[in-house]
């Protein structure tokens, strides 16, 4: 119990730096810290540009719903095991790697987040859990094996680690060839942890296994890491070539249609869910893909609303499988003549995922839309609209099994308590987080004017990189 | 394993390895060693003790779990982190004691950083292999 209390305390104070870390950037412009007083580029660097701290932001609010969430949903035994601990040492890897301003500096935050989810999914200790575990590990030291000999690569050509330093180096160099090899390495590694076609089949092999508490903070932000590094290294470090451009595109095109696909087939929600994670990471690539402000302001502020809704939908998950003892929606049913008030609560995260206006994916995709007809990149934008429709057709089976369809017999596992079960103060903890981040994405959706103005305010400094530089690197940089 | 030879040796050398430890964590800052390795020797010395006289005299000696060490570790490590914050320097900027102390030499910030990852060496090591010999 006091685990609990303090996770949920701690969470706490973690959002009120992020809030106040959030207003100092947003009033004063980026931020930086040397630690240790040793100076760039020699020491270790961490930056907080608009889009760190916004990140870091939407990690303090997801942390502390999630630390509700997990309050009400860990069993005990999960929790004797250091579940409440690891799961801080997750959100401590997902800030720092936000406000890394050094690449071997993001490349251990990232293992702190792979050992720390690692831990995370094998907690428990099912059968299910392990080898969704084993899969996941495997992939991912790969993808981190393959960051760490693309610094290797990018170390021995420039000779410095530091981002902004490697910003002006890199531009400096006259034959681009191994610039560019490296510049595929670093898109193979992020691409493996971002779940981008076609290295993303570790993430619908294990995001089900885990409790939905943790399912929530992955589908939440564990991939959108993989992004933000993305995004981070080819607006700062490489500049986008047509070459590099289309490859984003393809991988884009080929991940939204793979995972919306794959999604249509699943019966499982966690794995429906798991696969639009998946979908929805190409609409991201494609923005960054697309190389105009417009649709990278598109791609940012897909990821604010991604973050929020994904795990969102995942306690969803967790909800709809404790009222109904299974996650087949095959099995479930009649949700909304039972629960009508709870129905309405939960159409709000399908329905944001959708995009359906006024509420938080239309925005985005609108941006993402016209920046494709900016630049002139029709077939892409067919691949966004198809995404979107087939999201659409998805959510509305989801919908129409889950809560329309009359609810069949079903044998949930031995000591299953079901939601009418649980204490109040469970149901509370369980119910609260969930309120909370649709009245969020509520918020975003309806007050779309501010976030998209902050979007063009990321895209902006993202697309004009001088000023980091000279934040960074100080007076040396001219 | 419960020879009397190696008995009666570790008694001996388990405080020598523990001073050992202690000398190698204060050498560390300029010359080899530091908080990492001498944290290693002193759980050697808590193995070997292990090894001579069993498992659960050890544990009696130590009085608390092991894994209670690691907390206090990174307490200590983020404090001596954040104390240069006090006089408006960034995070884990060196601060250092003016004058020389006889024995330890130059105290700072660094030597508190030190003692915490020494702590929480002990306190992992000790935890994982205690953990793995109660299975066994």
């Amino acid at each position: 119990m006091a685990q609990r209390i303090l996770s949920i305390i701690g969470s706490s104070i973690a959002l009120i730096f992020s809030i106040v870390l959030f207003s100092l950037v947003w009033q004063n412009g980026t931020m930086v810290i040397q630690a240790g007083n040793w100076e760039a580029p020699y020491g270790i660097t961490m930056v907080s540009d608009t889009l760190s701290a916004t990140l870091v932001l939407l990690t303090g609010i997801l942390g502390l719903a999630i630390s509700v969430f997990a309050a009400g949903s860990i069993v005990n035994a999960r929790a004797r095991f250091g579940f409440f601990p690891i799961l801080h040492f997750l959100f401590m890897g997902l800030c720092g790697s936000f406000l890394a301003g050094d690449i071997f500096n993001l490349y251990v935050w990232f293992e702190i987040i792979i050992i720390s989810s690692f831990v995370l999914l094998t907690i428990g200790g099912e059968k299910a859990q392990i080898e969704g575990a084993v899969k996941y590990f495997t992939l991912n030291i790969l993808a981190s094996v393959i960051f760490l000999t693309a610094i290797a690569v990018l170390y021995g050509i420039t000779g410095t680690l530091n981002m902004a330093d490697l910003s002006l180096k890199i531009a400096a160099i006259e034959d681009k060839t191994l610039v560019n090899i490296c510049a595929m390495i670093f898109f193979v590694g992020f691409g493996i942890k971002s779940a981008v076609f076609p290295l993303y089949f570790w993430l619908p092999a294990s995001y089900h296994t885990p409790p939905h508490a943790v399912a929530a903070i992955f589908g939440g932000l564990l991939t959108k890491v993989g992004v933000y590094a993305m995004i981070r290294v080819f607006t700062l470090i490489f500049t986008l070539d047509p070459f590099l451009e289309n490859v984003l595109m393809g991988v884009a095109m080929l991940t939204l249609f793979s995972g919306a696909v794959g999604a249509l087939v699943q019966r499982n929600l966690q794995k429906i869910f798991s696969y639009l994670i998946i979908c929805h990471i190409g609409f991201m690539v494609a923005g960054l893909g697309m190389g105009s402000t417009l649709a990278l302001t598109g791609a940012i502020f897909y990821m604010i609303h991604d973050i929020v809704v994904k795990a969102n939908l995942f306690m969803v998950g967790g909800l709809l499988y404790r009222i109904n003892g299974t996650s087949n929606i095959k099995r479930m049913g009649e949700m909304y003549a039972r629960y009508p008030l709870l129905s309405l609560l939960m159409t709000v995260p399908l329905f944001s995922l959708v995009g359906i206006p006024p509420l938080s994916g239309f925005w985005p995709k609108l941006s993402l839309i016209m920046g494709g007809l900016e630049t002139g990149n029709y077939v892409l934008i067919g691949f966004i609209l198809f995404g979107s429709f087939m999201t659409l057709l998805i959510i509305a089976k989801v919908w129409a099994e889950v809560f329309w369809k009359k609810k069949e017999v079903t044998n949930p596992p031995a000591n299953f308590r079901f939601f009418e079960a649980h204490t109040q103060r469970e149901k509370i903890l369980i119910l609260i987080p969930i309120i909370f981040l649709s009245i969020l994405s509520l918020g975003i959706g309806f007050g779309a004017g501010p976030i998209q103005a902050l979007s063009e305010r990321i895209s902006g400094e993202l697309s004009d990189v001088s000023t980091y530089i000279t934040i960074v690197l100080g007076e040396k940089s001219n | 394993m419960k020879t009397l030879i190696l008995r009666t040796a570790s008694n001996y050398l388990l405080p020598l390895l523990l001073l050992f430890s202690v000398f190698i964590l204060l050498r560390g800052h300029y010359l080899p060693g530091g908080g990492f390795i001498g944290g290693l020797i002193a759980s050697i010395a808590f193995v070997l003790h292990a090894f001579a006289n069993g498992l659960e005299n050890t544990k009696s000696l130590l009085r608390t779990h092991p894994g209670f060490l690691m907390p206090v570790g990174l307490t200590l490590a983020v404090i001596s982190g954040l104390a240069p914050g006090i006089f408006g320097l960034p995070f884990m900027t060196g601060l250092w004691y003016d004058e020389a102390i006889p024995v330890i030499g130059m105290i700072g910030s660094a030597l508190f950083f030190d003692i915490g990852v020494y702590l929480v060496v002990i306190g992992v090591t000790l935890t994982i292999i205690f953990t793995i010999s109660e299975s066994a």
